[in-house]
């Protein structure tokens, strides 16, 4: 019974992730529209982050303005990465029929990971398909802030750099390069960083195949490090499944926060009947 | 006239002072050092990529490898953004076992830094006194878990298991026996927690002896006081987090800043440096040492008072026991759904930061609704402290190099992933 008294004094005082900034998120997410107006878009907040898409024209301005402006002031880039959206909610087992058949196998398909370098799918059109996100940190005002920049040409994607902004970028958007191909116009530097000297292929892209295309090893023959095609077969044991979920279907952030709390009320409840049962 | 010309060279990959398989490529004039160019990514596995084709939860062991000498502090952050997405919350005691391991990973990870950092400036005893220590958090890893380093204790919804009730001792071997033998079981007689209370009682002792060491050992400050300065604008401005931009004087700390699991009911300072400079960073990671065994003993002595459970009851995402498997169906059914398939996370992204012994680490998670993350990415502290390798090293010599190198506190795991 100690437990359950203790349980609830932790409901009580515990603070949800990121609960000091979440009474600022509303007021920040009126203060990017009136600053900004349509060239960025306020998206939802989880864990108190704000995320906003910024426009790939507005991109080095808007954040010029986020880093100077005292109302924002966001003194670090944390972090930067790419991103693909291809085969985004994409599913490899398809199971929202009942038929006569039962269902289909779930290593059906082209899924990620399921294809090697001469059976890679081929990308028809994908609007959207790279997306640049970076995570900023304000020490002065302790927030955060998400922003995301999509790449306009998904066959040669090409984001300003933000190098001239906050240094910190020098080395994400390499990696960034190196693994997804986004160009960022204006970086100093733009060599691969995490793959071989002399790669080819950008290896986080969705059409790149797990296995990878070539394998290295030593060659005792020639006395040196040879380059072959990879001979391993592709093999991903769990289907990858989408599920809707009912106790998901909250869109709005404040629902979010609602369905969080409820969670946390029905864990005690069931928390409470095991104290019962143990009793 | 002879042509004098720069000369280039590669330090690394295979060097004992790289902390694993760093090369950097040094342009040197004379002794001084003019350009550091790292040449990272020999140990990239693609761990990112390798998530994206599992479901949630089996990439808790990958994480480990990461930063393979502060692994629960990596799981932490990546078992954080999963809980946020489904938002679910683990229960206290569960909450308080994180704490706990967090810091006694801290200080496994600063023993570790500071053996080695010592080695690499030429002090060997230090290495030998941290490994004492280390060895015993070793234990409490391997006891806890089953695995001296690579854990994947912490799960979405607690902790795999609660803490031993019991200590292993030694056993009796040809080396080890009599009174030697009842010396080191002395700690072990009673409970895991009896043991880590023992041991936090009595670290502050070998603290004092590595500084007796250290702190005000003439060679010492020779190579570390004036070394790799970073003013708290440059820190700033180069992405540092943790003891890098503590030893700059800036005052940050998430887990007061931004708390999480239970730093906010825990008792502690934050050190901060002054100078900004190699033997700031050494003794900010000193003093982080003497506030990880308080938060140690705060944690010990909450967990005792309050038993209960370390995982959530939700079969929709926490396996059942084997017992409630036994007779009960839906929780068979459940159990085989967890482990054939495993849980949808509801679409969504999130940014979840811990402040890991090495500065901040933060998983990006993005889920389109499915078993598997749709993309995450690691935020690895380290990565951004090397990339300003070159700032630092400008102007050094090369054997400051080594000393730069060392502060960072580099792991090869985590700026490569």
């Amino acid at each position: 019974m100690e437990f359950s008294n203790s349980r609830q004094k932790f409901a009580a005082n515990q603070r949800s992730p990121g609960k000091g900034m979440s009474d600022t998120t509303k007021a920040i997410s009126e203060l990017f529209a009136s600053r900004f107006g349509d060239r960025v878009k306020v998206g939802p907040t989880v864990g108190g982050i704000v995320s906003i898409e910024v426009e790939v024209g507005a991109w080095l301005e808007v954040c010029r303005i986020l880093r100077d402006e005292d109302e924002f002031g966001f003194e670090q880039l944390t972090d930067l990465c790419g991103v693909d959206y291809l085969s985004y909610g994409q599913s490899e087992w398809e199971t929202d029929d009942a038929s006569q058949e039962g269902f289909s196998r779930g290593v059906e398909g082209l899924g990620p990971g399921r294809f090697d370098w001469a059976d890679r799918p081929e990308s028809a059109g994908v609007k959207q398909r790279f997306g640049v996100v970076v995570h900023l940190l304000s020490f002065r005002n302790n927030h955060r802030l998400r922003l995301r920049c999509f790449a306009p040409d998904e066959g040669m994607p090409i984001v300003p750099s933000l190098v001239e902004i906050w240094s910190s970028a020098n080395w994400y958007e390499r990696e960034a390069f190196d693994l997804f191909g986004i160009v960022f116009e204006g970086h100093p530097d733009l060599r691969r960083i995490m793959t071989d000297y002399g790669f080819t292929g950008h290896p986080f892209r969705k059409d790149f195949p797990l296995i990878g295309n070539v394998a290295v090893r030593y060659d005792p023959q020639k006395k040196r490090v040879v380059y072959e095609p990879v001979e391993i077969e592709s093999r991903v044991g769990v289907p990858r499944v989408l599920r809707e979920d009912s106790r998901y279907k909250a869109d709005e952030v404040d629902q979010a926060a609602d369905a969080t709390a409820e969670q946390i009320a029905s864990g005690e409840a069931v928390t409470g009947e095991q104290d019962r049962k143990d009793g | 006239m002879a042509e004098i010309r720069n000369y280039t060279m590669n330090f690394g990959p295979q060097h004992p002072a790289a902390h694993g398989v760093l090369r950097l490529v040094l342009e040197m004039d004379g002794e001084t050092v003019v350009r550091a160019d790292p040449h990272v990514g020999l140990l990239h596995r693609a761990t990112e990529k390798l998530a994206e084709s599992k479901p949630f939860n089996q990439s808790i062991g990958y994480l480990d490898r990461l930063d393979y000498m502060s692994m629960m502090c990596n799981e932490h952050a990546y078992v954080r953004a999963i809980e946020q997405l489904l938002g679910i919350e683990p229960p206290p005691r569960a909450q308080y076992i994180r704490t706990l391991f967090d810091e006694l990973t801290r200080f496994s990870n600063h023993l570790l830094w500071i053996a080695s950092c010592g080695i690499d400036l030429g002090a060997m005893t230090v290495f030998l006194y941290a490994f004492r220590e280390r060895e015993m958090i070793m234990d409490m890893y391997e006891a806890v878990s089953g695995a001296r380093m690579h854990a994947a204790y912490y799960r979405p919804g607690g902790v795999y298991r609660d803490l031993p009730d019991k200590m292993p001792p030694y056993k009796e071997t040809r080396w080890t026996k009599g009174k030697d033998l009842k010396r080191r079981n002395e700690w072990r007689e009673g409970s895991m927690l009896d043991f880590i209370e023992a041991f936090a009682r009595d670290v502050p002792g070998k603290i004092d002896e590595y500084e007796t060491l250290l702190t005000n050992n003439r060679i010492w400050k020779q190579r570390t006081v004036g070394i790799g300065v970073v003013s708290p604008e440059k820190a700033l401005q180069m992405g540092y987090s943790g003891v890098m931009l503590r030893g700059s004087g800036i005052e940050w700390d998430l887990r007061k800043k931004q708390p999480y699991a239970m730093y906010d009911q825990v008792d502690f300072d934050i050190p901060v440096g002054v100078g900004g400079d190699c033997y700031d960073r050494y003794l900010v990671r000193v003093e982080e040492l003497r506030q990880s065994a308080r938060i140690i003993l705060q944690c010990v002595d909450w967990l005792r008072k309050n038993p209960g459970h370390v995982m959530l009851k939700n079969f929709k995402v926490i396996p059942p026991t084997r017992e409630e498997m036994k007779d009960d169906m839906e929780a068979l059914i459940h159990h085989f759904k967890l482990f054939t398939e495993g849980y949808c996370v509801p679409a969504g992204e999130t940014y979840c930061a811990v402040e890991a012994p090495k500065g901040e680490f933060g998983c990006y998670l993005v889920s389109d609704g499915a078993n598997k993350p749709f993309r995450v990415h690691f935020r690895a502290p380290g990565f951004a402290h090397l990339s300003s390798m070159h700032e630092l090293a400008r102007g050094h010599m090369l054997a400051d190099t080594v000393a730069i190198i060392s502060t960072l506190d580099l792991v090869f795991g985590e700026v490569d992933r």
